[in-house]
């Protein structure tokens, strides 16, 4: 198993947001969690990626074979975990460019492979501007700074595609995008995914798992996963709402 | 002659009774303006002495932990021991500069005091062009350096015997940077003192460098005193480089007068030093001028720096622009002080002022104070201060795609900086104290076996650096 998170508990400040999550996932899977705001689920792709101040007090994150809870943020980045952010941050005087590079030979470092050529590393930008239609401009700029919401999503995926993860995790990735942007986002996700990685989606609705669709469909509700099911599930839940399952979650 | 030695008098004693027992040499080869007011600037320096941290606009800098120390004062050049051409070579490529040294406080140039380059500016030694250029000093020479703002430039006007003149013609645009490279290399805790007049007539304009630099360990404190004076529509660059030893103390005073549509562009660039006060005067004295007042500072250990920025708008239609932005780290501390005053008849002044740190760790300090002070009813002022520390939500998106936490903090450091950087308008100048910015940022900047620009070494590739321009 790729992914492998067993009775995961997960603390801000001492108040406990995700309190005993399991979850699952192989190579070549494509698992959607979705949940009303609040339930934990940007939490739950913090603690996966690292982030400082989200304490794990209970439960392991495996990932190839490694229990991951203690490992730097960085270091799981270069074992091939990525994260599209909800909100991407800008960062003025940092370009594009530059912040790509670095971190491309970052993930080179840690393999032992010699820093990337300057052409190589030009071609490589130019062959995965074009799967996300971003704008030529864009990539001399700074990072995130100026660009619109879309454009910041694309951004990432962009970015995904630079680096070529074995796990991603999309969170609300649809959010503030028109369907014009989230059907470029989806093509993007599409033609990254193989047999040999993973996709986490996280979202609300429905649309985008039209677009890249799921294996799996989990319900993320007070810090747990309460149903999993299969991509039917989430047209159940477009239909239904969540009310039922936290009925049926609380008998 | 020997350097006076201290005796064990206090600085300021020691400086007194220097003045009065080798008071004709110092005056030799004067001209009666400089002379006379000396003993008047002397007389103020008895009354004041030099400032200490009891006194108000001293209040965060403890300048008497060095005035209280030993130091000697050469009232004649020393013979230089090393070869001096070699020191002051120049080694930033494609940077053809017209090099000014000046060796232990004193003019160094082995062939001439005085020089008219091919494009018609004049360079040399206070001294030699005060004999030179009567009328220029009659005109310029301790007009706007004002000796009651402190005993510093008292002294100052009162001892000085060398210092850098520089006059560029009306009309004439100089061709190259001219380039004073300042070194302190004595076996003795050296008290420095240089007094620069810089004349740029109608229509002129200047580049200039001006890079203090020490090249041992040695304790010194230098006093320099600068006299600018920028002709209607003539346009002044100057960058100010530090980079002196943790030991060494630099009180750099600069009073600046523009006439009408003339501009003005300081970068006071603060690399090391033990302890630095920078004094910017500017006098915007003709409608339409314009000042750009920039600097950088990046400071550690207990290192700290002080900048003093006055603006007077005193005519209408001037604008001017401060930026001063600082990385402390450890126990460093920083002062910032922006003054910007608007006269009553400055209307349509548009005056903005800005002054951002970053402070690594909680033991580093920064006391920073924008002020405006306004009498005109029809202008534009802005002003802001921001302290804080590296941005976490960016440091983690940063290490979310694979970077270090060390390489994350550079990167971060390093574009805040940036944007003082990129107002280096010559561009080898440009990338060569960015290359130094880097190079601080990680600690590798010491006090070089030669001064700031002449470190030689090519730089190492750091995995943040990529010009994109070269790809």
């Amino acid at each position: 198993m790729l992914l492998n998170i067993k009775n995961l508990h997960v603390a801000i400040n001492g108040k406990e947001i995700i309190k005993g999550l399991n979850l699952g996932v192989n190579k070549g899977e494509v698992h959607a969690i979705m949940g009303p705001n609040g339930t934990g689920k940007s939490t739950l792709a913090a603690a996966i990626t690292g982030r400082e101040g989200y304490d794990i007090t209970q439960g392991e994150i495996w990932y190839k074979g490694k229990n991951i809870v203690e490992m730097p943020a960085e270091e799981r980045a270069n074992e091939g975990i990525f994260l599209s952010f909800q909100y991407p941050v800008e960062i003025p005087g940092v370009s594009m460019t530059n912040f790509m590079r670095t971190a491309i030979n970052a993930q080179r470092e840690y393999r032992g492979q010699a820093p990337i050529q300057a052409g190589d590393f030009l071609r490589m930008m130019e062959e995965k501007k074009k799967l996300v239609d971003i704008h030529e401009k864009l990539t001399n700029r700074s990072v995130n700074e100026g660009f619109s919401g879309g454009e910041k999503k694309k951004n990432e995926i962009f970015q995904m595609a630079m680096l070529e993860p074995t796990l991603a995790i999309l969170d609300e990735t649809d959010s503030g995008l028109d369907i014009d942007a989230l059907k470029v986002v989806a093509r993007g996700v599409n033609q990254l995914r193989t047999s040999e990685n993973a996709f986490v989606v996280i979202t609300h609705y429905q649309r985008l798992l039209e677009l890249i669709v799921p294996d799996f469909v989990h319900v993320l509700f007070d810090g747990k996963i309460i149903k999993s099911g299969g991509r039917n599930l989430a047209l159940e839940l477009e239909e239904k709402g969540y009310e039922w399952i936290k009925q049926e979650h609380l008998v | 002659m020997n350097p006076i030695e201290s005796n064990q008098l206090p600085l300021d004693e020691m400086l007194i009774s220097s003045y009065e027992m080798s008071r004709e040499t110092i005056v030799r080869g004067d001209i009666s303006k400089v002379e006379l007011m000396r003993d008047t600037a002397l007389q103020h320096f008895k009354t004041n002495r030099f400032p200490d941290s009891t006194h108000e606009k001293w209040k965060n800098t403890e300048i008497e932990n060095l005035t209280c120390e030993d130091f000697v004062q050469l009232i004649e050049p020393a013979q230089a021991d090393r070869n001096m051409d070699e020191l002051f070579r120049c080694e930033v490529h494609n940077f053809d500069t017209e090099i000014v040294s000046m060796l232990n406080g004193w003019y160094h140039d082995s062939n001439e005091k005085l020089r008219t380059l091919p494009d018609g500016v004049v360079v040399g030694s206070f001294k030699a062009a005060m004999n030179a250029y009567p009328a220029l000093f009659e005109q310029y020479y301790g007009e706007i350096a004002q000796n009651t703002l402190n005993g510093f430039t008292a002294i100052n006007t009162a001892l000085v015997q060398d210092g850098v003149f520089i006059y560029v013609p009306d009309g004439v645009n100089a061709r190259k940077t001219l380039q004073i490279i300042k070194m302190i290399d004595l076996e003795e805790n050296l008290f420095v003192q240089n007094r620069n007049l810089i004349i740029l007539g109608r229509n002129s304009s200047l580049s200039l460098m001006h890079c203090d630099d020490s090249i041992n360990q040695h304790s010194s404190l230098v006093n320099t005193v600068t006299e600018i004076f920028v002709s209607e529509g003539a346009r002044f660059e100057l960058y100010k480089l530090q980079n002196l030893n943790d030991q060494s103390g630099l009180v750099n005073t600069t009073f600046i007068r523009q006439m009408a549509d003339s501009t003005v562009k300081t970068n006071t660039l603060t690399f090391n030093c033990g302890l630095i006060r920078n004094t910017i005067h500017i006098n915007l004295d003709g409608s339409g001028a314009h000042a750009d007042v920039l600097g950088l500072y990046l400071m550690d250990k207990s290192q700290h720096v002080d900048n003093q920025i006055r603006i007077n708008h005193n005519q209408p239609n001037c604008t001017s622009n401060e930026l001063f932005k600082g990385i402390l780290d450890d126990q460093a501390s920083a002062v910032f002080n922006g003054y910007i005053h608007v006269a009553r008849d400055a209307q349509k002044t548009n005056a903005y002022q800005n002054n951002n740190n970053i402070l690594l760790k909680p033991t580093a300090t920064i006391n920073t104070k924008p002020f405006l002070e306004i009498y005109a009813d029809d202008v534009k002022c802005s002003h802001g201060a921001t302290i804080g520390q590296l941005d976490q939500d960016a440091m983690f998106y940063l290490r979310s795609r694979g970077i270090s936490k060390a390489n994350a903090r550079l990167l971060l450091m390093y574009a805040f900086a940036s944007d003082i950087i990129s107002e280096i308008s010559i561009e080898p100048l440009r990338n060569r104290i960015d290359d130094m910015v880097k190079k601080r940022l990680r600690g590798e900047l010491s006090v070089c076996e030669k001064c700031v620009l002449h470190c030689g070494s090519p730089e190492k590739e750091y995995h943040f650096d990529i010009d994109y321009s070269k790809l």
